[in-house]
């Protein structure tokens, strides 16, 4: 049963993956498929980033709905777009090159999470909502910040905060891919390895600690590779709020085990259908006239709502 | 053996273990009671590693468990909560087979540990819905899962907070005749929270009586089971029946 | 003495409100006064102060109806996700019913969020955990939900700017004329001073309600609407405020305890006071240009909040 599903996950993907690469080449198949291949291996990237990242977070928060985004990095992310917008104007993107930008937004993201962690997790056995509503507040705050700075920006220099606002994979930049790739797979390298200690912690934070687990350190270790991975793939693509719900939760209906091997590798796969399927109908149906992440978020806002007033399991 | 010297625990500005001292003996069933608040719940806790204390020390066999890892740990004591729950769908013998964690790491069950795993869901009557899920159990037969995960775990000390808590007449008197089976054929140290001072008096070698967090009384069954110390702990009358040598309370009037 | 200083408090800030401006008021002169200074006071100084104390008074009372409910000090419109369904309605509004009437989005705003508050109560029914915290955090998931369905519109009809934007909690525009809607929020409150021992019976939970005799459903949805009201003409006069709700009820608990006919007054009267402050705060700052008050009040509750949690946590 659980081979079967995973196969069937597999398969999909791989069908939905050659569909993408290879519908309407044209004549000119040697510039289309390398370029659609980069965005392709963006696109894998991202979703398993956002697939491990979501399951992991949700098994130490306990609960099936919430997604790393809501502890504020994509607040500081878009804060920080804002702002040197405000600076800059339309001169933003001569002023400061997409590299420059990118190792900025990661450094800040990444800065953003640890002074949380350890301002909070300092002192010891904080429970990890408090440090989520700490999180949150801080990125309400973030947000009414920005919705000042865009009062006062033009509204033709809007347009450069708008590219920030929306995650989108039309144009990557290869330099900033490479160095992203390789970041985000030691970290889910790294990450594989505490697998079989999160499964201890779905019976419970204290159940784990009697069975032999460090709590504190587990729970530090997920929060730090989660707080990479999100600060990276947000930098690198921007924001899509609502895939990690979305993936996580189909993975949990779809795939009959609570091992997060499986959870997170079912999660991952769907990301890729979703993401890579998305972006399909973005250039062939849509034309490039919405973007991925606003598609993605308003299904996933959807189905999340669905998920409030169905799930038992909340 | 467990010794407690001196411990403090305050949550806020409200302490509830003030300068506890109690001597577990090893091999033995001992029973904590008290009324609400006396501070059972938060001794079994910090005993069990789940919370730090303000001050005061624990040892297990002469060691300082702030100097045992998690790890090494839960090889040596178990700890069953009073309200378990969990949002996951798993199954019975699963949850059972976490009991074995401490050995396997989540790494490949071992032979032992897959037999103990089977000894433990045979013994707490199981094996017929081993393979249902918990969500899907009713709370005394998802009570009898987790003790059976503790029986798998196999640790020479066993904490348990209120245990028979939805278990029935039948599963209670059953659960206590296991727990002093394992103090008395392999000589596990159990120490439990009961609120039936008659399953207490029944079942326990000692008994440990708490009031305003310290051990007010401690002693072999026989000595705590009197009307002037039941009263002191609960501040209501007691009346003892010596009945085919066992103690009964009567404390309904 | 606390009352005291309070009432105190918000007369001077009220004073303080009337005064404060980029309009000089020639005091000297009295001539100058009747002449400039009354048509200022009256259209737009006295409009101001009313819409602030209105909306200060009736942001808060909303907070505390929706904790007594839902029986979670931390719960508000901030943290249920009011404020969103209220922009979303009112963007709903202006895609679908372009040059309507200020009444007519705030037609849309009521029906949103009362559609919201809905949805969130039977969300709370069925949630095991019930964590001081976790339900809070589901509402403000709850609320970025929204606010993603309307990116989705706005981003088709390109208004992703003026989205972001108006609807950031500002009382400069507050002018006679277009600030009137705000009084719709008094009927609300009285309404809930009226009910106030039977919304305290609420705070006991359904079970206890309802063997007390009273009528759950109906109460309940009676205190929705008067939320969804309050929240709504606020939003359409002065845009978001955030936090206010949330953070006023908690420092009255922590003084007056949960007695609602005791507390409801001083909830109103440190609601009206904290925004007076907030907007004045706003007002002088970057003298003579504004920060809108949305932004001071997120920094200034944020902070509050933080605090408040703290105290919260500890004798959870």
């Amino acid at each position: 049963m659980l081979k079967k599903r995973i196969f069937i996950l597999v398969g999909i993907t791989i069908s939905i993956v050659l569909v993408y690469l290879l519908t309407l080449v044209g004549n000119n198949p040697d510039y289309v498929i390398p370029k659609r291949a980069t965005r392709l291996a963006a696109m894998a990237l991202i979703a398993c980033s956002i697939g491990y990242s979501s399951v992991v977070f949700q098994t130490i928060t306990n609960n099936r709905i919430l997604t790393p985004s809501i502890m504020g990095f994509e607040a500081v992310f878009i804060l920080f777009q804002a702002f040197i917008v405000f600076l800059y104007g339309d001169k933003t993107f001569q002023v400061i090159e997409q590299q420059t930008n990118f190792l900025f937004s990661v450094v800040l993201m990444f800065g953003f999470a640890l002074i949380l962690y350890f301002a909070l997790f300092r002192k010891r056995q904080v429970h990890v909502y408090f440090l989520l509503l700490v999180g949150l507040i801080l990125g309400a705050v973030f947000k009414s910040m920005t919705s000042f700075l865009e009062l006062v920006i033009d509204p033709n220099e809007f347009a450069f905060v708008q590219r920030y606002l929306f995650a989108s994979f039309n144009n990557i930049n290869t330099n900033l891919l490479g160095i992203s790739a390789i970041a985000l797979f030691i970290s889910l390298l790294i990450g594989t390895r505490i697998l079989h200690k999160l499964d201890v912690l779905l019976l419970g934070k204290e159940q784990a600690i009697t069975l032999g687990i460090n709590y504190q350190r587990l729970v530090q270790i997920s929060l730090l590779l989660i707080a990479i991975q999100v600060s990276i793939s947000t930098a690198l693509v921007g924001p899509i709020t609502f895939l990690g719900i979305l993936i996580a939760n189909l993975s949990y209906e779809f795939i009959p085990s609570y091992k997060h091997r499986h959870t997170i590798l079912g999660a991952s796969l769907f990301g890729i259908i979703l993401v890579v399927g998305g972006q399909y109908l973005v250039e062939h149906l849509f034309n490039m006239n919405t973007t991925i992440s606003i598609l993605i978020n308003f299904v996933g806002g959807v189905y999340f709502i669905f998920l409030l007033l169905k799930s038992r399991r909340l | 053996m467990i010794t407690v010297k001196d411990l403090h625990k305050k949550y806020g500005d409200h302490p509830v273990l003030n300068g506890l001292n109690i001597e577990f003996p090893k091999g033995k069933v001992i029973s904590l009671i008290g009324g609400n608040g006396a501070g059972k719940s938060t001794l079994l806790s910090v005993i069990s590693k789940l919370i730090d204390q303000d001050k005061g020390q624990i040892t297990l066999s002469k060691e300082d468990i702030t100097n045992i890892s998690h790890k090494d740990f839960a090889k040596r004591l178990s700890f069953l909560r009073q309200s378990n729950f969990t949002h996951i769908r798993l199954k019975v013998h699963e949850l059972v087979a976490f009991g074995r964690f401490p050995y396997n790491r989540g790494k490949k069950m071992s032979k032992e540990d897959k037999q103990k795993v089977e000894e433990a869901i045979t013994f707490m009557e199981l094996d017929n819905i081993a393979n249902s899920y918990l969500d899907e159990l009713s709370g005394g037969q998802r009570q009898r899962a987790y003790l059976a995960m503790i029986l798998a775990q196999d640790t020479e000390n066993i904490l348990l907070d209120e245990p028979l808590n939805n278990l029935d007449m039948k599963y209670s008197v059953q659960i206590m005749k296991t727990l002093k089976k394992f103090a008395r054929k392999q000589g596990k140290t159990v120490i439990l929270i009961v609120h039936d001072i008659n399953i207490a008096s029944q079942y326990s070698d000692y008994i440990a009586a708490l009031k305003d967090g310290v051990v007010q009384h401690f002693g072999t069954t026989d000595e705590i089971i009197k009307p002037r110390i039941l009263k002191d702990i609960f501040d209501i009358d007691f009346e003892v029946i010596l009945n085919r040598g066992c103690k009964f309370c009567l404390y309904y009037n | 003495m606390r009352t005291f200083l309070l009432i105190f408090a918000f007369f001077i800030l009220v004073l303080a409100s009337l005064l404060i401006g980029v309009k000089q008021i020639d005091w000297a002169n009295f001539n100058s006064i009747i002449e400039s200074g009354s048509l200022v006071f009256k259209v737009s100084r006295f409009p101001r102060t009313i819409a602030l104390i209105l909306a200060g008074v009736g942001l808060s009372v909303s907070g505390l109806i929706m904790q007594q409910i839902s029986l979670n000090k931390f719960v508000s419109p901030t943290t249920a996700g009011t404020l969103d369904a209220a922009k979303l309605g009112i963007l709903v509004g202006l895609i679908f019913f372009p040059g309507t009437s200020n009444f007519t989005q705030m037609s849309f705003a009521f029906l949103f969020t009362i559609l919201a508050s809905l949805v969130f109560m039977q969300m709370l029914k069925h949630i095991k955990q019930r964590s001081l915290i976790y339900i809070p955090l589901l509402g403000i998931m709850f609320g970025n939900v929204l606010a993603a369905i309307g990116t989705f519109f706005g981003y088709r009809f390109d208004i992703i700017q003026n989205m972001e934007t108006w609807l950031i909690g500002d009382f400069s525009k507050v002018l006679q004329g277009n600030y009137e809607l705000i009084y719709i929020s008094l009927p609300a409150v009285i309404l809930t001073y009226l009910y106030a021992n039977k919304l305290t019976a609420l705070g006991l939970g359904e079970e206890t309600a309802k063997s007390l005799g009273l009528k759950y459903n109906t109460l309940v949805f009676i205190g929705l609407i008067s939320i969804s009201l309050t929240v709504s003409a606020v939003m359409i006069t002065a845009g978001a405020i955030p936090f206010l709700g949330l953070i006023v009820p908690n420092i009255i608990s922590l003084f007056y305890g949960d007695n609602l006919k005791k507390s409801l007054p001083y909830t109103a009267l440190l609601g009206a006071t904290l925004l007076l402050f907030c907007d004045i705060v706003s007002r002088l700052l970057i003298y003579p240009f504004e920060i809108p008050i949305g932004l001071t009040i997120s920094i200034i509750g944020g902070i509050i909040f933080l605090v408040l949690i703290r105290k919260r946590i500890r004798y959870a």
